[in-house]
């Protein structure tokens, strides 16, 4: 599967595009505060956008993600009032996430359960617990050095005065560089793909899919883990309606990076350039204060939009030829 | 429908136990109760069923329902003199309307519906925001028709549980004897061989979609009228508790399994929970993670009933 092929080259160019004409007509849209600014709120959907679309690749779907990032959170914060060190908050984070990712793998694999119907329960198991432990209350007063990784940028980490780009936005690059690699350039990455694109064919040719699928999951229970940790060092609180709605968010984010939601194809070079092009879209609109939920709207037209319109030109072309 | 017998009985075990706890759970006005709460999701669970079956599903249903919801109480702010039943036509129409765009997408352009609905439900929670510019509608602008409808009763019965009634029993008579409802059932069986049967596939695509719509767009003007207010982020992530009523209720999301029936043996499970909790003390907070382990749960039971494992090369052959 490329990674770089027609679809990307339109997404970039949109990028490349919105940051032109935005820059023309809105003043100091392209001041380097207002760039790194415009990262800010992509870094963690990013990050599970990316997992999201490995397990769509593959054929199946987490739709608990953004509710295992809650419990993740929740785990954190829990272990911070019981005096835990940082790492160990980190630790704690980590575990709860790939324990969540194990248990809908462990369904969907084991138990030979539909990823959907299995992840709409956990979605309301883990919001459910969430809740039940917190109510109405928050969890707050967290350490200066989570808000540094949520609200600092890599210039303060290794003390270069211009260096701007914030902590959250080179840990979503990082990652993406990573699974990019694993999913693009390695054998696991084909296999991958293979499982989505012909369960009975990879398992008939060797590959053991059942594995990568329990893998998978856990692996985006990790990265949601991940982006708990980013949103919660953000926002510097606990809330069990935090990141609520944003499992939808990641499948758009995947879905206009151009993976078929049937499985078997997609770039997850796609998927960042897709969640960076909603940054700087979602950015720009909030500069011009254009309200978000507006901005939602326009979101869900183009993932429409950016499904019709290949397959109108393609039975234009058939039509022609 | 052994299924949903074992559901009832389940249902019947909880009645029991909290009633024994606390007698006043069995009292009519305490059934009525639940089943005035019920009866929104009862209507909104028929249409997703209907849709389940074909092998999609309608993750827009709670934004049409705001869309509609808004619209109507936005003509009724406008024109108290309106009749209650012009909005509620309204209502319908709109949603219908709303539903049969998720329709022409689905069955025209052959797009998955998840992602169509996905892409819709954003659509129809950011109209509602333009419609009625972010303000809420407040209880003394909402219609007094509409505001009246559920509380009125017809012989002592809630209007709310007589409306639901008719459109639940309305679908599943559909579904159960008109010819275009087998041939959504068969749809949802096996599409392919639906489409040699000659079955018109999309416009009954179209059809469910538009009725699933239509009674989003009903539900929303009940809803408005129940709550007696309209704001931007009416019933927002209600999709998931109507979809989780319908796999409770044994409706497949793979398609063709499934009876409206058996799903409202599922509307009526978390009806009876969310009355028992309060009942027998229990922080509410416990009824999003009791719902989620209850849909694992009967997934787990539904797939025991001999569902094809998906790796059917490690399968041995059962004698």
């Amino acid at each position: 599967m490329k990674a770089f092929g027609s679809w990307e080259a339109v997404l970039l160019s949109l990028i490349v595009l919105l940051y032109a004409g935005f820059g023309a007509g809105i003043d100091g849209f392209l001041s380097p505060y207002a760039l790194a600014d415009s990262t800010v709120n992509i870094s963690e959907r990013a990050v599970i956008a990316l997992a999201m679309a490995m397990l769509i690749i593959a054929g199946e779907i987490d739709l608990s993600i953004a509710a295992t990032m809650a419990l993740a959170s929740l785990a954190m914060g829990l272990a911070m009032q019981a005096g835990a060190p940082l790492p160990a908050m980190f630790a704690a984070g980590l575990a709860t996430g790939a324990a969540c990712g194990a248990l809908n793998g462990w369904l969907v694999t084991r138990r030979g359960l539909p990823s959907i119907v299995v992840t709409i329960g956990t979605l309301s198991l883990y919001r459910g617990i969430a809740l039940l432990a917190l109510g109405d209350q928050a969890i707050t007063g967290y350490p200066d050095a989570l808000s540094t990784l949520g609200n600092g940028t890599l210039g303060e980490l290794v003390g270069i005065e211009g260096l701007i780009v914030p902590i959250e936005f080179g840990i979503a690059l990082l990652f993406a560089l990573g699974v990019v690699v694993w999913m693009h350039c390695t054998v696991h990455g084909r296999r991958v793909f293979a499982i989505g694109s012909n369960p009975l064919a990879a398992r008939f040719s060797g590959v053991a899919a059942g594995r990568y699928r329990f893998g998978l999951f856990v692996f985006a229970g990790i990265a949601a883990a991940l982006a708990a940790a980013m949103l919660t060092g953000r926002i510097g609180s606990t809330r069990p309606n935090l990141a609520a709605g944003w499992e939808l968010d990641a499948i758009t984010i995947a879905l206009l990076g151009g993976v078929a939601i049937q499985g078997g194809r997609g770039s997850l070079v796609g998927v960042m350039l897709a969640a960076v092009l909603l940054g700087a879209f979602t950015f720009a609109l909030a500069m011009l204060n254009v309200p978000g939920i507006v901005v939602t709207m326009i979101i869900g037209g183009l993932l429409i939009a950016a499904m019709v319109l290949p397959r109108l030109l393609r039975r234009r072309a058939e039509g022609v030829a | 429908m052994k299924r949903a017998s074992v559901l009832l009985a389940v249902i019947a075990v909880i009645v029991l136990a909290v009633g024994w706890r606390a007698p006043v759970f069995l009292t009519l006005r305490n059934v009525l109760d639940i089943a005035n709460e019920s009866s929104l999701l009862a209507i909104l669970v028929a249409g997703q069923a209907v849709v389940l079956l074909t092998r999609g599903v309608d993750l827009s249903v709670a934004s049409n329902l705001a869309l509609a919801g808004m619209l109507c109480a936005l003509v009724g702010k406008a024109f108290p003199g309106a009749p209650i039943a012009l909005l509620l036509l309204m209502g319908l129409g709109a949603g219908a309307l709303l539903g049969a765009v998720n329709g022409v997408l689905v069955a025209r352009c052959g797009l998955p519906p998840i992602v169509v609905t996905l892409g819709t439900m954003s659509l129809g929670r950011g109209a509602v925001y333009m419609a009625s510019g972010g303000a809420w509608v407040s209880e003394q602008d909402v219609h007094a028709g509409i505001k009246a409808l559920p509380r009125a009763e017809l012989l002592g019965v809630p209007m709310l549980i007589v409306i639901a009634a008719v459109v639940v029993a309305a679908v599943a008579a559909w579904l159960r004897w008109r010819p275009a409802g087998r041939e959504v059932i068969a749809l949802g069986n096996n599409p392919d061989a639906a489409v040699y049967a000659g079955i018109p596939q999309r416009r009954r695509l179209l059809q469910v979609y538009a009725l699933s719509g239509a009674l989003a767009g009903l539900v929303g003007v009940l809803w408005v009228g129940r709550y007696a207010i309209a704001f931007t982020e009416l019933a927002a992530g209600y999709e998931l508790t109507v979809i989780a009523a319908c796999v409770i209720g044994g409706v497949s999301i793979a398609g063709g399994i499934g009876s409206v029936g058996g799903a409202m043996a599922g509307v009526l499970f978390l009806g009876v929970v969310n009355a028992a909790l309060p009942v027998i003390q229990v922080s509410p907070f416990w009824q999003q993670a009791i719902a989620g382990a209850v849909i694992l749960l009967s997934v787990a039971v539904n797939a025991g009933a001999g569902r094809k494992s998906r790796l059917p090369i490690l399968e041995r052959s059962v004698p």
